[in-house]
């Protein structure tokens, strides 16, 4: 069953333009100030405070900057900003003209995944709407010198370009592969202009907290993960589809509000992120315990737990971009390891060596993708020793 | 293909990396219309990318080459992508993919011979809750079952000769109300 309820959501409650109506009233510094008072941090999963990297960008000197909307969702379970893009589409455009405002932008690219296509005739329409109601465009909103516009870029189907070295690159007509950073891109970002890339998320909680205040945000969630988020269900659960929660919610009343307290496990955070065994099930989701992009998976009692990991180290076998060894290869070594397993061949020394392969991919990557493209196996031979070992073979 | 044809399509790539800001940004933009309108990017059309950017040919084949949705082999006329992660699993993709191949007698990465279809994996299509989802080309279907496979197919086959394409059709899934 699947139980999104659209009129429910924070995001129905905010009216398209009213955010960015009060924010232009608002100095640059002020706009910043006030995402850091509410505590916004990235809802793409990796949690980097959004004031600051708002900070960086205006303070960089430079005539020409960006704003780029990564809307690139490529995690395996993930499907909120797919949501968004079709219901609150406004709400991210605001998010971005304001966006803008703060660091001094006069251009926005909305990097739409090449799996999305079929949302892109809808969102060019909206844009062309918005220009004409003078939401984008040349003094905007009749707010003198404020120039913004933005275009639609396509992916063309490559997990790694989420990642935003690797998004640019890709903008800038380069094959998705990640740079080493320093430097950012709010220094040296698209065409070696400063850029802020932010989560479609981001960017749509942008004008909420404009217009609910700072202090709303704040005082949701847990200290250092305020407000609330998205998330998207899917797998052994009642309940699919896309939710809103308090960020700090734990797994365990999760699966309640979905109908999945039966699981014996769950995967947060997608193909990067971990397996929750069902003990665990009282922690946290947030960025101090259990960070994730909104990618909630319910694996209900009679899944295999090495399919689960074969699943997705095949992901990252194929998604790997290969510019790094320890990730184009390890992973392919820990889905033979996985293989052995399923076929009831490997030692608990082989095991091991495995395991502190996985844990020099996490180190030696450079990028987001290798670092975690060994969590899902980890935890999973962390926490199901019993199931995974010593398989008769059917 | 015609030599007049050949310098149409030359002519087209140089005025659409005019109108992509005439710099090397324009790469994927041009070679994604390419793809769309001819199913994959010849040898031809990378070197008069080439050509225009002022950068080797192989420049070009490294990124085309890079993006799963990016060919540069020619491919059927309709690419069926069905989406292999977890979640999809769970909802039977595995039997999807069988009657899939059983119903266009190739299996995944083939092309049928008629050059109609042909038949690939795709990374999280991003309808988790909706599985098992495919794409046929950029058109999405979800909660597909071995026996609405074949209507999928039917579906493809009506289009053939008629100047329809399928994206015009409506749509399945959750969508947008004006995007329908």
């Amino acid at each position: 069953m699947r139980t999104s309820d659209v009129s429910k959501m924070t995001f129905s409650s905010v009216e398209p333009g009213a955010g960015l109506r009060q924010a232009l009233k608002m100095a640059s510094e002020e706009i910043i100030d006030l995402i850091a008072e509410s505590g916004l941090k990235g809802r793409g999963g990796a949690g980097f405070p959004t004031d600051i990297k708002w900070k960086l960008a205006a303070d960089s000197d430079d005539e020409l900057k960006y704003v780029v909307c990564n809307a690139d969702e490529g995690e395996p379970g993930t499907f909120k900003d797919r949501f968004i893009l079709s219901h609150f589409a406004d709400l991210i455009f605001d998010g971005m003209t304001i966006g803008a405002r703060a660091i001094g932008a006069t251009k926005g690219i909305i990097y739409l995944r090449g799996e999305y296509t079929y949302l892109r005739a809808f969102l060019t329409d909206l844009i062309a709407q918005r220009r004409a109601g003078n939401l984008l465009g040349k003094n905007i909103l009749k707010t003198e010198g404020f120039n913004f516009d933005i275009e639609i870029r396509m992916g063309a189907g490559a997990y790694v370009c989420g990642e935003e070295t690797a998004l640019i690159e890709s903008l800038e007509g380069q094959r998705g592969e990640p740079r080493n950073r320093p430097p950012f891109p709010v220094n040296t970002g698209f065409m070696g202009h400063p850029t802020i890339v932010n989560n479609v998320e981001t960017f749509t909680w942008v004008p909420c907290i404009v217009t609910k205040g700072a202090p709303w945000f704040h005082d949701i969630g847990t200290e250092k993960s305020t407000g609330l988020k998205l998330f998207s269900v899917s797998g052994d659960c009642g309940k699919h589809g896309v939710f809103e929660f308090p960020m700090g919610i734990t797994l365990k009343e999760l699966l309640e509000e979905v109908d999945g307290s039966h699981a014996k496990a769950v995967q947060a955070g997608g193909a990067s992120g971990r397996c929750i065994p069902a003990a665990e099930f009282d922690r946290n989701i947030c960025f101090e315990d259990i960070p994730t992009g909104g990618s909630i998976i319910v694996i209900g009692p009679d899944r295999d737990m090495l399919n689960v990991a074969e699943n997705f180290m095949e992901f990252f076998v194929d998604e790997s971009c290969g510019q790094c060894t320890p990730c184009r290869e390890g992973n392919a070594k820990l889905l033979e390891g996985i293989h052995l397993l399923q076929n009831g061949r490997c030692s608990m020394q082989y095991l091991r060596e495995l395991h502190s392969l996985g844990e020099s991919i996490q180190l030696t990557s450079k990028c987001g993708l290798g670092q975690s493209s060994p969590n899902a196996f980890l935890s999973i031979i962390d926490n199901f020793k019993d199931e995974i070992m010593g398989r008769i073979q059917p | 293909m015609l030599i007049s044809e050949r310098e149409q399509l030359r002519a087209n790539i140089e005025r659409r990396v005019i109108d992509f800001g005439n710099n090397r940004s324009a790469l994927i933009p041009v070679i994604q219309e390419v793809q769309q309108k001819y199913g994959h990017v010849s040898e031809y059309v990378m070197q008069v990318l080439a050509d225009v950017l002022h950068i080797h040919p192989v420049e070009v084949y490294g990124v085309a080459s890079f993006y799963s949705f990016i060919g540069h082999k020619p491919k059927g006329r309709f690419i069926i992508r069905l989406c292999r992660t977890l979640p999809c699993e769970m909802k039977g993709k595995e039997r999807v993919a069988r009657q899939l191949e059983n119903d266009l007698g190739i299996h995944f990465g083939e092309t049928t011979d008629d050059g109609n279809f042909t038949l690939e994996w795709a990374n999280c299509l991003g309808m988790c809750d909706q599985g098992p989802a495919l794409l046929v080309n950029e058109r999405i279907y979800t909660q597909v079952t071995p026996q609405s496979v074949h209507d999928i197919l039917e579906e493809c086959r009506e289009v053939f000769g008629v100047h329809t394409t399928l994206q015009e059709k409506e749509m399945s899934c959750e969508l947008p109300t004006s995007a329908k």
